[in-house]
Order: C-alpha cells, then sequence, then structure tokens
C-alpha cells in the first residue's frame, strides 16, 4: 500500500438483523431460544466494498435513499465496526456528522464548547486556545453564558458548525451540513469549508445533490442498495448516476 | 502484536483524557444541578440516615461502640459500589445519543459513572470525619492504610460496571435485576447490624464476601485503629481484579455490537 493514501477500505460488508421484534427481554429470550424460535432476518446495508482515497483526494458519495451512504460513513467514522473487512486510517479524521449531538441542554453555551470539544477529542487547553475564534463565529454573542435549551435551532447549529470546524482535520468527512443557520452564516461556512478543503486535505462528502458533488469533488463514488456501482473521476460517476435515475424515472413513468 | 494493541488504547486514552474529567464533572453538576444546598447533599444524606439508624439500632445493639462510626464507614463504602455500579451500568444506554453518531470510546462513560462516585465518596468523608471528631474516636495512622481497600473498591465496581452494562445493552431487564440484587447485598451484609448476629452456619455470607471483606477492612482502619488483616484484602483484591478482568473481556469483545441493539 502506498504511504499517500489515508483511507483504505478492503472487502466491507455490513449486516444488520432485522428480527421484527426485539428481543431484549432475558425471559423471552430463554424461552424462544429453548424452543428454537430465534430467527434473525439478516440484511446487507453493504456488500464487498472495497476503494482507496489518496491524500488530498476530494471524493463525494451518491446514490439514492437507502444506497448505504450513510452506513459507510459510520464506519469510516469508527461508529461501527462492519461485519465483514477492514478499514484502515491514516490521519486525524474529523466527522462533521449529526452536528451538535454532543452538545447538553443544560450546559451553557460555555461549558458546551468545552464538553462538546472533548467528545470530538480536544483537550481543554485546545478548547482554551480556539474559544474566542468559535465564539466569535458562532455569532452567538451574550447568548454564550445561556444555558443551550434556551437557544433557538439556528444558534444551535451555528455553534456546532463553529466547533466542530474549529480544527484542521487532515480528513474531513461531510454528510450535508452546509445549510446551517441564516443566508449570512450559510455564506460564512461555505467560506470555511472551503478554506478547510483547499490544499492537502482530504474529503469525504456524501450528497443527494449531484450539482454539489460535481462542485466540491474530484473523484466520486456511486452506491445502490449496498453495492459499489462505479467509482473513478466525478464526472465520469456523476453521469452514470444521473442516467441510471432518469431510467428509473421513466421506467415510473411508462407504468 | 499484544503491545501494539496495548499502546493504540493508551493513545487513544489520552487523546480522550480531557473527555474523562468532563464527564465525571458533568455527573457532579448535573446531580447538584438547581438544588439549594448543592454538593451539601452528598454530606446530608448519609448523615440524615445516621442519625435515623443510630436513634432506631444504636439501644438495639448496645453491644457496638461509636454506633455512627460503625454505620457509617461501612455505608459509604457500600453506597460507593452500589451507585457507582448502578450509573456504570446504565450509562452506555443513556449516552447512545452521543456514541451512536460519534466515534468516542465507550469505556469511558462506564469509567465515569464510577469515578463521580469516587468524588461523592471522598466529600462524604468529611462527614465522617467529623462525627469521628465528635464522637472522640482516635484519629489513627491507619486512615490513610484506608487508601488500599477503597483502591481496590474502586476496581471491583469499575469491573462489576463493565460486567452490567455489557449485559444491559442486551437484556434491560438486568437494570431491574441487579437493584434487587443490591438490595439483598445491603442486607446480607454486616452494615447496621452486628457481625455475630448471624449464626454460625451462616456465616459464610460474610467470609466469602468480596465486598463485605472491603467494608471490613475499611472498619479496621476508621472505627479500630488497626491493621486490616491479610485475608481481607488480598480475597477482596483477588476479586476486584477478576471482576475488572472478566468485565473488560466482556466490554471489548462485545462493545462493537453495542449499536445494534440499542
Amino acid at each position: 500500500m502506498s504511504d499517500d493514501v489515508v483511507i483504505s477500505v478492503k472487502d466491507v460488508s455490513m449486516e444488520f438483523n432485522l428480527s421484527q421484534e426485539k428481543t431484549d427481554n432475558l425471559k423471552e429470550y430463554v424461552i424462544k431460544a429453548l424452543k428454537r424460535e430465534l430467527r434473525f432476518q439478516s440484511f446487507w446495508a453493504l456488500e464487498d466494498i472495497s476503494f482507496e482515497i489518496k491524500k488530498g483526494d476530494k471524493v463525494g458519495v451518491v446514490g439514492l435513499n437507502g444506497a448505504g451512504k450513510s452506513t459507510l460513513l459510520k464506519i469510516i467514522s469508527g461508529v461501527m465496526k462492519p461485519t465483514i473487512g477492514t478499514v484502515d486510517i491514516h490521519g486525524n479524521i474529523a466527522p462533521l456528522l449529526a452536528l451538535g449531538a454532543g452538545f447538553d441542554p443544560n450546559y451553557t453555551g460555555h461549558e458546551n464548547i468545552f464538553f462538546y470539544g472533548a467528545i470530538l477529542g480536544h483537550t481543554r487547553e485546545f478548547m482554551e486556545s480556539k474559544y474566542d475564534e468559535i465564539v466569535e463565529f458562532s455569532e452567538v454573542g451574550d447568548f454564550i453564558d445561556v444555558p443551550l435549551k434556551n437557544y433557538s435551532s439556528g444558534m444551535r447549529s451555528r455553534l456546532a458548525f463553529s466547533i466542530a470546524t474549529a480544527v484542521n482535520p487532515e480528513i474531513l468527512i461531510l454528510d450535508e451540513i452546509l445549510s446551517v443557520g441564516d443566508v449570512s452564516f450559510q455564506e460564512k461556512s461555505k467560506k470555511r469549508m472551503n478554506s478547510m478543503t483547499e490544499g492537502d486535505a482530504t474529503l469525504l462528502f456524501v450528497s443527494h445533490s449531484v450539482a454539489m458533488v460535481r462542485n466540491m469533488c474530484d473523484k466520486a463514488i456511486w452506491l445502490h442498495e449496498g453495492h459499489l456501482m462505479a467509482q473513478g473521476e466525478v464526472n465520469d460517476v456523476c453521469n452514470q448516476y444521473v442516467d441510471f435515475v432518469q431510467n428509473k424515472l421513466k421506467l415510473f413513468k411508462d407504468e | 502484536m499484544v503491545s501494539l494493541g496495548f499502546n493504540r488504547i493508551m493513545d487513544n486514552f489520552s487523546k480522550y483524557r480531557s473527555l474523562l474529567s468532563e464527564l465525571v464533572r458533568r455527573d457532579i453538576k448535573i446531580k447538584y444541578r438547581r438544588s439549594v444546598l448543592g454538593v451539601l447533599w452528598s454530606l446530608l444524606d448519609p448523615l440524615l440516615n445516621m442519625i435515623v439508624l443510630t436513634i432506631v439500632f444504636s439501644t438495639l445493639f448496645h453491644r457496638i461502640d461509636n454506633y455512627p462510626i460503625y454505620y457509617l464507614s461501612a455505608m459509604l463504602a457500600y453506597t460507593l459500589f452500589r451507585s457507582g455500579s448502578t450509573q456504570a451500568m446504565r450509562s452506555i444506554i443513556s449516552s447512545s445519543g452521543i456514541w451512536k453518531v460519534v466515534y468516542v470510546p465507550k469505556y469511558l462513560y462506564v469509567l465515569s459513572g464510577v469515578l463521580s462516585n469516587f468524588v461523592t465518596y471522598v466529600i462524604s468523608l468529611v462527614i465522617l470525619f467529623a462525627i469521628m471528631f465528635v464522637l472522640q474516636v482516635k484519629f489513627t495512622v491507619f486512615i490513610l492504610f484506608a487508601s488500599l481497600p477503597i483502591l481496590i473498591l474502586i476496581v471491583m465496581t469499575i469491573g462489576v460496571g463493565l460486567i452490567m452494562a455489557t449485559l444491559n445493552v442486551f437484556f434491560r431487564d438486568i437494570e431491574h435485576l441487579y437493584g434487587v440484587f443490591c438490595t439483598l447485598l445491603m442486607y446480607a451484609m454486616p452494615i447496621f447490624y452486628p457481625e455475630d448476629i448471624l449464626p454460625a452456619s451462616f456465616r459464610f455470607i460474610q467470609v466469602y464476601n468480596p465486598v463485605y471483606q472491603v467494608i471490613k477492612a475499611l472498619r479496621d482502619c476508621f472505627l479500630y485503629g488497626q491493621l486490616y488483616s491479610y485475608y481481607s484484602i488480598l480475597y477482596s483484591a483477588f476479586f476486584a481484579v477478576l471482576f475488572l478482568a472478566i468485565g473488560l473481556f466482556m466490554f471489548y469483545k462485545l462493545q462493537d455490537k453495542f449499536i445494534l441493539y440499542v
């Protein structure tokens, strides 16, 4: 494996168990096990996915709903372990997924900056050095000393975005979060995203918008129902994907 | 290979060290949020319990000298074990909103559940010392020796917490079952009654109970001002390490499956 591969996904498959009734009750479990009624209906969200991402690549992931895009991102960001296969990551990774999931509503904005920072793996000293910048960028002003439960949803997500993007990560994982806040903040966040992805930072971007992928990425991966349909140059893959979707729409209209 | 894995775990731990302290801090902050007396409750709760039990039992068990110290030295340790392991048990499920979307080492939640209860324990020792002072129980050097049984108790609580947290992900009944078990455990141990109240044929409940052996060692340090027996320390330390080993094994073996069951 060459040195500049930062994400290497090898033969990854992910199985989910979709048993109709979840058996999380000890008594039921024992009875069903004795009766041999423990049925597992398995569902493969991803099957045999392999690809490599090199340093500095901007890779878009496209696909319809249920294609396995989110599962793939969860596996790459380390939240899930694949059932089969391995994922190797070289470099520090900043998943900008589910922004603000680590917030504590009872904490003030000030306390949350350190708490959320810690969840993302930053030390208190590091967060202190970035504190002023975060407060300023988030535009929450005096609300920084107010408990988060009194924030508007826009303020909440602005603060989350400012904390999550305060670092300069080597690998950035994005899941359509550019629509944060009002128009002026969107401009600001777009600018910051661009400056983050400039240079040799690696970007993995999931979106339903093909236009956005074409705009931001130079390579793309197309997933469909857990299978890797195509990968390569962004316009190639996007064209194939768009053709596929249009064919599907045509079939739908004909019926 | 093994050392490589160990290094990786240590690297990861040092990266998320601040998360551990943030979690402990938050546990304590949340516990006393919106309460006027705040952290004083850590002192008042055992104090009020002690007063009631002293009034009720000190006449019944008048053989016990310094009943308040007898009770408190044991009850505080038991509370550390019970609340610590219970909070640890629930921590994985209650924090699922976070580890299901962001990568964090999940064992930190178990650890912080135990450590925040340890902080409460240390605070509540103040009340123990205050009452020792009032009752003129001698402060001996053996109070410093108490750090060893306390350490054993923490390791044991972490071990049990890891086991219970893992089981609780797969079977939610465990939570209720464990509550009942802890209550039985409390009554089975001479916390507020004298040791010799039990007939000899039931004495094994005390002798082979690792939690009680820790409590016994702590009583030796605080109340009797003497060195604990080797048996108490070695027996409880053995179980503490055993529980920790089982807990770590189960947790690491199954933690990747948590997300599929929560």
